[in-house]
């Protein structure tokens, strides 16, 4: 399903404030020298300029759906009044999702989500507290009026107007905003709304997306990467090299929009306490590190080397070759080295051998460079990597 | 598992409360612990096969994974066998009958049994390592006549280190299988073998043919008796063990012991030698 609707600035926010009174909406907010999603109240949202709505956040929306800690379990435990000994405990599940809206995605935190999916949703085992909040949540997202240097949602199936994982696709035309109605969801959400038809305005947005889309740079062929990538694997010398300036922070990991790695501990006491789901990252030492003293990835580079094979070889093996990178450029903004995990991706693809025979000869190693480079047999225009989708749900 | 109300059909998470029903000292490091679900209606319910593992926890302390060690047969009690080696490890030491547990089980995979029928089996285990195998070796015992030849080895640092002492007596006089025991140093009154397992492996030299090879222990001896196996001819495809890496959800979802593309708490802990050289050389 696909419908457009036209809102003036004035409209867009005054609908958001109508949502905030029944329900948890959630907006990028400039806080100090960072953009974050935070809740916002009906009286804040109406009171605020568009513009002041429309930021890339700085860390991932990840939170509305996966929060940074949550109890699993409460347990409680009532001693026996003849025999205080004995206790009998209870177990409960404090699994409960509240109504949202995430507004002001981009399309890449959009498709994160679904990276998110195929691990929280589509295993074996079902993980209710994500699939609840997945559930509760409609997100409507902003194509991107424009690129960032460190963008590269191009790279691995995606682009800057790319509706994959979100509801609302809405993007910046004169005047106002076209919403592009993608789900059932999103129709739920817009229902009331006193909004204009839009369908005069498809050729303005074509035009929007077409514009940003040629900004971006031209894109190396990943096609073979998770092969190549895997071929790398046992090249110790090519992660050490990579890795020398890592400081294991893990910021790249607690900012990206895919990152899934969680710990659990507990807190309290049998009698009353609680049982804690807190992200964690794989690029600390102590991430598997057994009580014997064992540890498969006692090195900065092996951890490296597992999270960038994680996005782009361990995950499409798993899961019908999707990257597990959205190329939202997170980690690299953020990162306090400045490693990128773009350069690392080339490089590593380098000179080795894909599943199928090389298309091209490979270029020589650029052993040194920091900055990302597209391959000198890149393509001239984006190549959507062969299993990367990009469907309407 | 137990019942809630977020409207999802189950909740992985949410443990079984379980009473412990007996605690057995088998050495200065290890106990055996039997539980057993409060919720009888879920206690009916539970199954699992050899090879499954349960999150045991200790409430306020903590989870850790261990192995099932009773085979499915028995239906009175589940044990599991823990070294004390941390937190919680050391917290689930303490425990005594008629305290409560948290139980999430059945995970991971198991033994492929019905595949080994026919075959002759060799089951090897060192130290902690013997868990899984006691779980696999009752229950294969149990159905004796649908395999092969069985034997164990069995070794440990010293007599006081080996387990499952009450098991001992009746393995060594099994009909259906052949025990071999052995520890690392000559030690006083000890009527078995003395020498380490790949050692002694090597000088019972069991045969390949028609033979499946079943080891688990600390790596350092799964490397050299893995070695001491394809020395005698086994193939890689084959030898079957069970992995370790460190474990959080113990269902695929929270990274933690991804081995290459393979979760050990999904797509293991049982591998054979084979499967695991498709993967990612980082143990
Ligand atoms: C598939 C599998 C089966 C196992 N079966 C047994 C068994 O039958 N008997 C037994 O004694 N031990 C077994 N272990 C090892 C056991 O899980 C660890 O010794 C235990 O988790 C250590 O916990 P701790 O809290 O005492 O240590 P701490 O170091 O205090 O705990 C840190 C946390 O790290 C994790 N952790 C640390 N080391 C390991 C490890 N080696 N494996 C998995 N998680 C770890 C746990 O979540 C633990 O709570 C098994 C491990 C796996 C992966
Ligand atoms: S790995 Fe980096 S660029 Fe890719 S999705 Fe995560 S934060 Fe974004
Ligand atoms: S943000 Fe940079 S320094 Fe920090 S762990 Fe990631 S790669 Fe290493
Ligand atoms: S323990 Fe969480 S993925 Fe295996």
């Amino acid at each position: 399903m696909s419908s457009l609707l036209f809102a003036t600035p004035a409209e867009l926010t005054a609908w958001l404030a109508g949502l905030a009174s029944g329900q948890r909406v959630l907006v990028p907010c400039q806080e100090g020298p960072s953009v974050v999603y935070r809740p916002r109240t009906a009286e804040q949202l109406s009171a605020a300029g568009v513009n002041a709505l429309l930021r890339r956040s700085t860390s991932s929306p990840k939170q509305a759906v996966l929060p940074q800690c949550e109890t699993l379990v409460a347990f409680k435990s009532v001693k026996d009044e003849q025999d205080p000994s004995k206790v009998t405990t209870t177990v409960e599940n404090p699994c409960k999702a509240e109504p949202t809206v995430l507004f002001g995605c981009r399309p890449c935190d959009a498709r994160g989500f679904v990276v998110l999916d195929r691990p929280y949703l589509h295993g074996p085992f079902k993980d209710p507290y994500y699939g609840a909040r997945r559930e509760a949540t409609t997100i409507v997202t902003q194509a991107c009026p424009s690129v960032f240097a460190t963008c590269f949602c191009h790279w691995v199936g995606s682009h800057p107007a790319d509706g994959e994982g979100s509801d609302i696709l809405f993007t910046a035309v004169e005047g106002g905003f076209v919403l592009d109605i993608l789900t059932e969801k999103g129709k739920a959400l817009v229902e009331g709304a006193a909004f204009a038809d839009g369908s005069d305005k498809a050729e303005a947005v074509a035009a929007a997306h077409k514009a940003t889309a040629e900004a971006l740079a031209p894109a190396p062929n990943l096609s073979e990467a998770a092969a190549k990538i895997a071929a790398r694997f046992t090249d110790t010398a090519f992660w050490t090299r990579e890795t020398v300036k890592c400081l294991s922070c893990g910021a790249c990991t607690y900012l990206c929009p895919t990152c899934q790695c969680f710990t659990i501990t507990d807190e309290g006491s049998q009698l009353n306490g609680r049982r804690l789901r807190s992200w964690d990252s794989c690029m600390t030492p102590l991430f598997t590190l057994e009580t014997s003293g064992h540890n498969p990835r006692p090195d900065k580079s092996q951890r490296m080397r597992n999270r960038v094979s994680h996005k782009f070889s361990f995950y499409p093996e798993r899961y019908d070759g999707f990257f597990s990178c959205v190329g939202c450029g997170r980690c690299v903004i953020s990162c306090p080295v400045s490693l990128d995990i773009r350069h690392m991706v080339t490089a590593a693809m380098e000179g080795m051998e894909g599943k199928k025979p090389a298309e091209a000869p490979a270029a020589p190693a650029e052993k040194t460079a920091e900055t990302p480079k597209a391959p000198a047999d890149a393509p001239a225009a984006p190549k959507t990597p062969a299993k990367s989708k990009s469907k309407k749900r | 598992m137990s019942e809630h109300t977020c409207g999802c059909s189950k909740n992985p998470y949410l443990p079984e409360v379980a009473t412990v029903l007996e605690v057995i000292t088998e050495s200065p490091t290890i106990k055996s612990f039997r539980v057993r679900f409060d919720n009888e209606e879920a206690w009916e319910r539970f199954t699992y096969r050899p090879g499954q593992v349960g999150q045991l926890s200790v409430f306020g302390v903590g989870e850790s994974t261990f192995v099932i060690n009773t085979p499915p047969s028995c239906r009175e009690y589940i044990q599991f066998s823990v070294m004390r080696a941390g937190e919680v490890t050391s917290a689930i030491h303490k425990l005594h009958p008629g305290d409560q547990v948290g139980v999430r089980a059945p995970l991971g995979n198991s033994f492929p049994c019905e595949q080994w029928k026919g075959k002759n089996i060799v089951f090897v285990g060192g130290g902690i390592g013997m868990a899984p195998i006691r779980t696999i070796m009752l229950h294969v015992m149990e159905h004796a006549s649908d395999y092969g030849k069985l034997s164990l080895l069995y070794g440990a640092k010293s007599p006081e280190d080996m387990a499952y002492k009450a098991d001992l007596p009746a393995w060594l006089e099994s009909d259906v299988l052949h025990t071999t025991l052995t520890i690392d140093r000559e030690a006083p009154n000890w009527p078995h073998r003395v020498g380490m397992i790949p050692t002694v492996l090597k000088e019972l030299a069991p045969s390949p043919d028609n033979s499946i090879a079943v080891l688990c222990g600390p790596p350092i001896m799964i490397k050299f008796t893995l070695a001491a196996f394809r020395e005698l001819g086994f193939k890689d495809e084959n030898i079957v063990t069970t992995l370790e890496r460190r474990m959080k959800c113990g269902i695929g979802i929270c990274g933690r012991c991804n081995l290459g593309g393979k979760y050990v708490c999904l797509d293991g802990p049982v591998f054979t030698q084979a499967q695991l050289n498709e993967l990612p050389p980082e143990m």
